[in-house]
């Protein structure tokens, strides 16, 4: 029962300070602020996914999203200056349209997920909790349904993802053969590079 | 869980913060001694016998130093840019396993908590590091900082793949993620001898992440003062130095622990426990003497030449050692 009333407890606080870093996200006036916000939500999703009992996916969820997308998007705006957009419009002007396909997502969402026993099933997981300690804990359950009843879609996912990466480093290269072709500007390219 | 086991945690838990506040303390020393003995010079000598109370003094200093905040600073991101530096640093300790289980009326674990996936554990906290970094140069308003960061993001990024490469090579071969198991696993062959490729791209990455010498160029103080902590001073700035060399203990105890065969080695029947901490200290103290040495001996490498030489050299090979290991694997089993 104590246990039962910690995770209660833990469950609450998590979803309320993730809900209130992902209004941060949107709310601060700083993109950087607004950057560090997302890290805070990440970090409490995490903790969701710990009180579930997926180690794996909590890790995971901070190696990726907090250790390498979150730190790019830092990346870009320190790059940025951001003296002009801090002072921008709060209300954007699509406003009139984002409002009422958002409470019409939400209808869908809750009316897909309560009315749909498919769904609520999937809601549910592949395993119950006993073929998940049985094949060892969530890290071996993921490891078994990643393996072979999605491996075609995580094959694809992964190699979409090395198409971006090689289109990101052709599109990166390209600059440089436009340089090329101007010779002041090739020039001035190559003395940016011997002191960088 | 009852109340010994509380107990327990608490004093584990008590036993770590004194070691992560105090080894830097003893390693800053040893640090200034050893640099100042290859350098030719006599380095602290003053301060108590032979200079061993100088960085006691030092630590007193910056604790009655003014705490100052630039002008233009980001308050509230400048105050936690340190913080969000020690706490990963101290967190990814719960996971470091010192020694065996030993009995004392009961079975007791030299080692905070056994994660099912605590090597990713230690690769999330070492991620987490670079928002320290990020946020205390850009916080701070100035051109150096700001450089400071830019770096160290970049390159811990680019680092912590090869680090993650050269760790997965170590999980194919000890089929698990917590180190209580990979030690475990390494009870025939440390996993030096099998994974030797992968040892020295852990070790290159470990350095490179605690952006210690020779990539240390996010303080680079040559080119830009001390980058990202240029504008801290009093305690802020020494928890930076706290960090940096809890990290430096942490890289060094992790190396241990996933290729040198942590806790194992020579033991006198009935005194596991004892021999295993003698052990994993042992190992873990010739590492932070390599890092020690390392900053002695190396100079600093130019920027392209750091980013260069971990994608186009480091990158291919910890790919090649991870996909080797895997084709061995499949031929054992």
């Amino acid at each position: 029962m104590t246990d039962n009333l910690a995770e209660v407890i833990a469950f609450w606080y998590l979803a309320f300070m993730a809900v209130t870093g992902g209004v941060g996200v949107l709310a601060l006036r700083n993109p950087v602020h607004s950057a560090l916000s997302l890290v805070y939500v990440i970090f409490h999703v995490a903790g969701l996914f710990v009180i579930l009992g997926a180690g794996f996916l909590a890790v995971v969820q901070i190696i990726v999203y907090a250790g390498a997308i979150v730190v790019l998007f830092l990346f870009t705006l320190m790059m940025l200056d951001m003296r002009g957009i801090a002072h921008e419009r709060f209300v954007h002007r699509q406003l009139w349209l984002a409002v009422p396909l958002a409470v019409l997502l939400a209808i869908e969402a809750v009316f897909v997920g309560v009315g749909t026993p498919e769904v609520r099933e999937a809601f549910l997981g592949a395993f119950p909790p006993q073929t998940i300690s049985d094949l060892g804990g969530s890290t071996q359950a993921i490891a078994a349904v990643l393996f072979s009843e999605y491996l075609l879609p995580f094959e694809v996912a992964s190699v979409l993802l090395l198409v971006a990466a090689i289109g990101a480093i052709i599109l990166a290269r390209r600059f440089d053969r436009e340089l090329e072709a101007m010779p002041e500007a090739a020039e001035a390219g190559e003395s940016g590079e011997a002191a960088s | 869980m009852d109340g010994w086991e509380w107990l327990i945690v608490a004093i584990k838990c008590v036993v770590i913060l004194l070691i992560f506040l105090g080894a830097p303390l003893i390693l800053v020393l040893v640090e200034r001694w050893t640099l100042g003995r290859l350098q030719s010079r006599i380095g602290p000598n003053r301060v108590g016998w032979s200079g061993t109370l100088q960085t006691a003094a030092d630590g007193l200093k910056l604790g009655i130093k003014e705490d100052l905040i630039p002008r233009g600073a980001d308050k509230l991101v400048f105050w936690f840019g340190p913080v969000f530096l020690v706490v990963p640093a101290l967190a990814a300790w719960a996971i470091v396993p010192v020694g065996p289980k030993v009995g004392l009326g009961r079975d007791i674990g030299l080692w905070a908590v056994d994660l099912n996936v605590g090597i990713l554990f230690f690769l999330a906290m070492g991620s987490l590091g670079v928002y320290g970094v990020v946020m205390s140069g850009w916080s701070s308003n100035s051109k150096y900082a700001h450089f400071g960061a830019l770096r160290a993001s970049a390159q811990v990024i680019s680092y912590e793949l090869i680090m993650g490469l050269a760790v997965l090579a170590v999980i194919l071969y000890a089929g698990s993620l917590s180190l209580i198991d990979i030690v475990e696993q390494q009870r025939g062959l440390w996993f030096i001898v099998p994974q030797f490729v992968g040892f020295l791209l852990f070790v290159i990455a470990g350095v490179a992440e605690t952006n210690r010498v020779p990539f240390d160029l996010p303080e680079a103080e040559s080119e830009i003062v001390a980058g990202f902590h240029v504008e801290y001073s009093g305690m802020r700035f020494a928890m930076f130095f706290i960090a940096e060399y809890a990290n430096i203990i942490l890289i060094s105890a992790i190396i241990t622990t996933l290729y040198l065969g942590g806790w194992l080695g020579w033991t006198i029947p009935g005194m596991e426990g004892l021999t295993g901490i003698v052990w994993f200290a042992l190992k873990t103290v010739a590492f932070i003497a390599m890092f020690l040495l390392l900053r002695a001996a190396l100079p600093r490498l130019r920027y392209d030449q750091l980013m260069s030489f971990c994608w186009k050299f480091l990158m291919p090979i910890g790919i090649i050692n991870v996909l080797l290991a895997a084709g061995l694997r499949m031929a054992w089993s």
